[in-house]
C-alpha cells in the first residue's frame, strides 16, 4: 500500500519555482529520506504535503485517497503528523501540557467548555507515554522556558508521535544537537512502530542516511535522484550537489 | 499545593466583602460606585477572553456593550417587558458580535485592531444619527429597573446584589472556560496559530466562538450599564469607551482572572475622582494609557510587582557587593 | 440641479482634505506598520493653531504652512522620544497613540474651550468662478488644487528621489531595507513627522468649511481609516482615490440618507474588505 503518493507537484512563489514537477512515492511503513542542500525546497515540500501551502498545480494521495484540496487541520485528522525545522511550541506552558494539545487537537474534547485539560486522564496518560517515548517523562511538568534546546526538539517529536500518526514528517529533527544527543533521537526514532510511515528532511546526508532504506535527493525544487542509501551515495549528481560547487 | 491555603483565604475574605459591601458602606454614592466596578469587570472580563486568552486586541467592543443597551432601553420604551428586552438584547449582542467576527477574523493583530475599530464607529454613528430610531444625541431613557424575584431594584442596595450576582456569574464562567480545554485551545491560537492549525484544530472556528463568548459578557454588562444608568446615549458606543475598557484590560494584566477586575476598580475610581476634582477625565486616561504602555505593558499589578522585585533585588545585591551601578 | 452641483462640489472639496489627511496616514502605515490613532487629533491641534494664527492676523496660506511646520515637529518628536521607545511593539505602539489622543482632545479643550471656531475664508478665496454658467466657490476649488499640487509632489518625492526609493523599500519590505543599510529608524521619524505635517496643514485649510470643534478629531480619525482600509496601505494612489470616493459618500449619503450616513460611509470598507482585503490598491500583506 502506498502511504504518500505525490504526482507532478508544482510550487512557486512569484517567480520562484520552489517546487518543480515532484513526483514522490512512500510506502507504507518505509522510512524515507530527503536530503538537499540549503533552499532546496524541501521544507516548502513539507508544506504542501501537510497542507499549510496549497500547490500551483499537481496532486497529493494519502493511503489512496486525494488531498490535494483538503484543509491542513483535515490532514492531521487523517493521520498527518509533521515537526518543525525551526521550534514551534507553546513557550509558555508546560512539556506536558505541549504535548495534551497536540492530543487535543484530535480529540473532540477541544471543543468543550467544560472540565480541565489538565485533568482529562486519558490525554494526559497517552501525553506521558509519548513523552516516555522521548525520554522526557521525568520532566513533563517542567516549563518550556526552563528546558535546553536539545530537550525542546524531542517535546516537537513528542507532539507529533503523541497524535499516532500514519505519515510522521520530520523536518530536520537533529539540526542543532550535540553527537551524543543526535545518538539519542536517532534511537527514538528506530523505536517508532512499523505501522507509522516517516519522511525526514536532513540538509546533512551523514546524520542520517542509516535511517532510511531509500533517498531522494532534492535540489533547485527537483527531484533529482532517487533510490537506495548506496544508489544515491554513488551517483555522481549527488557528488556534483553535494561537492560540485 | 501550599499556594493554595492563603489563595483561598483571600478569595473568603473579598466574598465576605462584596457580600457585606452595603452594611458597611452606608452612603449610596459608594455603593453606587461598587456597582459601576462590577459591571465595568464584567465588560473587561469579556473583553479579556478576546485580548488576553486570544490575543485579539478589540477596539469595537464598546458597540457591543452599547448594542445590548440600545436594544434593551428601546425594547422597553416601546413598551415590551424586561424578559422581551433583555433577552433580545443579548440576542441582538450576539448577532452583531457574529457579524465583527466575521468580518475582523479575516486578519489578526493590528488589522484586526482596525477592523474592529471602524465596525464599531459604524454603530456609534447609527447610534448618533439615527435619531428618529434611537433619538439621537438625547439619548433613551428607562424609566424601571426590572424586578428580581418580587424584589425592587430601585434602591442603590438591592441594585448592587444583582450586579453582584451577575458578576459572579461572569467571574465563574470565566475561571470555568480559562481551564477548559477550549481555552486551553484558544490560548494555543493565540501563541502559535499555525502550529494549532497543523494539530488539527479549526482555528477560525476557535477564534468565532471566543468572540461570541466575549460578545456575550458584553452584552450582559451593556445591560447593567443601561438598567444602572437608565439611560443610555450614543456617548457610550464611543471610541473612549472601548478604550476605557481595554484600559481597564491592560492595566490589571492581560490573561488573569483578577487582572480586568483590579482594572475596573482602578478605571472607575479613578474616573469618578478625576471628574469630581478636576473634569479632565480625558487627559488622566490618556496619561495613564501612555504610562502603562511606555513602563508597564504587563499591567499594574504585574507591572509593580516585577518593578518591586527587581527593586529589592537591585537593594540586596548592592547590599552584598557594595554600591554598584548595574 | 444647483443642489447636486453643490453636493458635488462639497465632495470634491471634502476628497481634497481627507487626501491631506490620509496620505500621511497611509505613509505611516505603510512605513510603520500601524495605524496612527492620534492622526485626526493632528488635524485638529493643526486647525486650532491655524485659528490661533489666523486671529494674530497671520496671512492664512502662512497660517496653513506655520501649523504644518510646527504640528511636523510635534509629531517628529512624538516618534522621536515616545514611539521609538518601542519600536518592533506593534501593538503597544497603536494603543500609545490612542492614549495621546485623549490628552489632546484634552489640551485643545482646555486651550481652545468646547466653542466652535470658524475662521473666515480668507478674502483672496472668497466669491466664486462662473464656468459654461454654473458657479463654483473659489475656496473649494482652492482646497482641490492644493490636494492636488500635494499629491503630485509626493508622487515625485516618492517615486523620483532617494528619499523616496528609500520610502518604497522601507513600504515594500522592512527588515530587508534595514539589511541593505537603509536607516529605517529615521525614516521613521521623517515620514511620521511629514505626515503629522499634512494633517495639520490639511486641519487649517478645511477649518473655514468644516470649523474647528472638540470631536473633530474623532470624526477624522474613522474617515481617514476607512479610506486607507478602501485604498491599501502604504499606497498614495489609493489614498488619492479612497478619498474623494469617501468626500462623495460623505456628503451624498449625508443628503439623501441622514439617518443612515454613517452605515452608508462604511459599507464600502465592508465590501472591501470581505471582496479584498488588500484594499484596491495595496498589495497582499502578509
Amino acid at each position: 500500500m502506498t502511504a504518500l503518493a505525490i504526482n507532478a507537484l508544482c510550487k512557486s512563489f512569484g517567480g520562484l519555482r520552489v517546487t518543480s514537477n515532484v513526483n514522490l512515492s512512500v510506502e507504507a511503513g518505509e522510512r524515507r529520506l530527503i536530503i538537499g542542500p540549503n533552499g532546496a525546497g524541501k521544507t516548502t515540500l513539507f508544506n504542501l504535503i501537510t497542507g499549510e501551502l496549497s500547490p500551483d498545480s499537481g496532486s497529493i494521495e494519502l493511503f489512496g485517497s486525494d488531498i490535494t484540496k483538503l484543509a491542513s487541520r483535515k490532514r492531521a485528522h487523517l493521520g498527518v503528523a509533521r515537526t518543525y525545522q525551526i521550534i514551534t511550541l507553546f513557550a509558555g506552558e508546560t512539556i506536558l501540557h505541549n504535548v495534551s494539545l497536540a492530543l487535543l487537537g484530535l480529540s473532540p474534547l477541544r471543543w468543550s467548555f467544560f472540565g480541565n485539560l489538565d485533568r482529562q486522564h486519558h490525554i494526559v496518560e497517552s501525553a506521558r507515554e509519548a513523552l516516555a517515548h522521548v525520554g522526557l517523562e521525568t520532566i513533563a511538568a517542567r516549563p518550556l522556558a526552563q528546558t535546553s534546546y536539545g530537550e525542546r526538539r524531542r517535546v516537537e517529536i513528542a507532539m507529533a508521535l503523541a497524535q499516532k500518526p500514519k505519515l510522521l514528517l520530520l523536518d530536520e529533527p537533529f539540526a542543532g544537537l550535540s553527537i551524543d544527543e543526535r545518538r539519542d533521537v536517532q534511537q527514538l526514532l528506530k523505536r517508532i512502530p512499523r505501522e507509522v510511515s516517516i519522511v525526514m528532511i536532513e540538509h546533512n546526508m551523514d546524520v542520517a542516511l542509516d535511517f532510511a532504506e531509500k533517498v531522494t535527493l532534492l535540489h533547485f525544487g527537483e527531484v533529482i535522484v532517487e533510490g537506495t542509501r548506496s544508489d544515491v551515495v554513488n551517483d555522481p549528481r549527488t557528488r556534483e550537489v553535494y561537492l560540485g560547487h | 499545593m501550599s499556594a493554595r491555603g492563603p489563595r483561598f483565604f483571600a478569595i473568603g475574605v473579598a466574598i465576605a466583602i462584596l457580600l457585606t459591601l452595603p452594611l458597611w458602606i452606608a452612603n449610596s454614592y459608594y455603593v453606587n460606585i461598587a456597582s459601576q466596578i462590577l459591571l465595568w469587570a464584567v465588560a473587561a472580563l469579556a473583553l479579556n477572553v478576546l485580548v488576553g486568552y486570544g490575543g485579539l486586541v478589540s477596539l469595537g467592543h464598546a458597540a457591543l456593550f452599547g448594542a445590548a443597551g440600545y436594544t434593551a432601553a428601546l425594547l422597553l420604551k416601546a413598551g415590551h417587558g424586561h424578559l422581551v428586552a433583555d433577552l433580545a438584547a443579548i440576542g441582538f449582542t450576539l448577532f452583531v458580535s457574529a457579524i465583527f467576527a466575521i468580518l475582523s477574523l479575516r486578519s489578526t493583530g493590528i488589522a484586526f485592531l482596525m477592523i474592529t475599530l471602524a465596525l464599531g464607529q459604524i454603530l456609534w454613528g447609527i447610534a448618533y444619527r439615527w435619531v428618529s430610531l434611537t433619538q439621537g444625541d438625547n439619548g433613551v431613557n428607562v424609566t424601571t429597573r426590572p424586578r428580581f424575584f418580587g424584589i425592587s431594584l430601585a434602591t442603590a442596595d438591592a441594585f448592587y446584589y444583582a450586579v453582584l450576582i451577575v458578576f459572579a456569574l461572569a467571574v465563574i464562567s470565566m475561571a470555568i472556560f480559562v481551564r477548559s480545554p477550549f481555552g486551553a485551545s484558544l490560548r494555543g491560537t493565540r501563541d502559535q496559530a499555525r502550529r494549532m492549525n497543523a494539530l488539527g484544530y479549526n482555528v477560525w472556528l476557535i477564534r468565532f466562538l471566543a468572540f461570541l463568548f466575549s460578545g456575550f459578557w458584553t452584552g450582559i454588562a451593556g445591560l447593567l450599564f443601561v438598567y444602572y444608568n437608565q439611560f443610555i446615549s450614543p456617548q457610550v458606543m464611543a471610541l473612549q469607551t472601548s478604550a476605557e475598557i481595554l484600559l481597564m484590560v491592560i492595566s490589571g494584566g492581560t490573561a488573569t482572572l483578577l487582572g480586568p477586575i483590579a482594572g475596573a476598580a482602578i478605571v472607575v475610581v479613578m474616573k469618578n475622582v478625576a471628574s469630581a476634582y478636576i473634569e479632565r477625565w480625558n487627559l488622566v486616561l490618556g496619561v495613564i494609557f501612555v504610562l502603562i504602555i511606555s513602563f508597564m505593558p504587563d499591567g499594574l499589578i504585574p507591572g509593580t510587582a516585577r518593578i518591586w522585585r527587581s527593586g529589592w533585588q537591585t537593594l540586596r545585591a548592592r547590599a552584598a557587593r557594595g554600591v554598584r551601578v548595574s | 440641479m444647483s443642489l447636486w452641483l453643490t453636493l458635488a462640489v462639497n465632495s470634491i472639496a471634502l476628497g481634497g482634505l481627507l487626501f491631506l489627511l490620509s496620505a500621511g496616514f497611509s505613509l505611516i502605515f505603510g512605513l510603520m506598520r500601524i495605524p496612527n490613532l492620534m492622526h485626526g487629533s493632528f488635524f485638529m491641534l493643526g486647525a486650532y493653531f491655524g485659528v490661533s494664527f489666523l486671529q494674530q492676523g497671520v496671512n492664512f496660506w502662512l497660517a496653513a504652512l506655520l501649523s504644518g511646520v510646527a504640528m511636523a515637529l510635534i509629531g517628529g518628536l512624538i516618534e522621536r522620544f515616545l514611539l521609538k521607545r518601542l519600536s518592533g511593539q506593534e501593538l503597544p505602539q497603536v494603543l500609545l497613540t490612542l492614549g495621546l489622543s485623549f490628552i489632546i482632545a484634552d489640551l485643545c479643550l482646555m486651550i481652545w474651550t468646547g466653542d466652535p471656531w470658524q475662521p473666515a475664508t480668507p478674502p483672496q478665496l472668497r466669491g466664486a468662478v462662473q464656468v459654461a454658467g454654473l458657479f463654483f466657490p473659489i475656496y473649494r476649488l482652492a482646497i482641490v488644487a492644493v490636494a492636488v499640487v500635494v499629491a503630485l509632489a509626493l508622487w515625485l518625492m516618492i517615486d523620483w528621489t532617494r528619499l523616496g526609493a528609500k520610502i518604497r523599500a522601507g513600504v515594500d519590505d522592512a527588515p530587508i531595507a534595514r539589511m541593505v543599510g537603509i536607516h529605517v529608524s529615521k525614516l521613521f521619524t521623517l515620514i511620521f513627522a511629514l505626515g503629522a505635517g499634512l494633517a495639520a496643514f490639511g486641519g487649517v485649510m478645511g477649518a473655514p468649511y468644516l470649523s474647528v470643534y472638540p470631536g473633530l478629531d474623532a470624526e477624522m480619525l474613522p474617515l481617514a481609516l476607512i479610506v486607507v482600509i478602501l485604498g491599501g496601505t502604504g499606497s498614495l494612489v489609493g489614498a488619492f482615490v479612497g478619498s474623494f470616493v469617501i468626500g462623495f459618500l460623505y456628503n451624498f449619503g449625508q443628503a439623501m440618507f441622514p439617518d443612515l450616513a454613517y452605515v452608508i460611509l462604511f459599507l464600502p470598507m465592508v465590501l472591501v474588505l470581505v471582496l479584498r482585503p488588500q484594499g484596491l490598491f495595496g498589495k497582499v500583506m502578509s
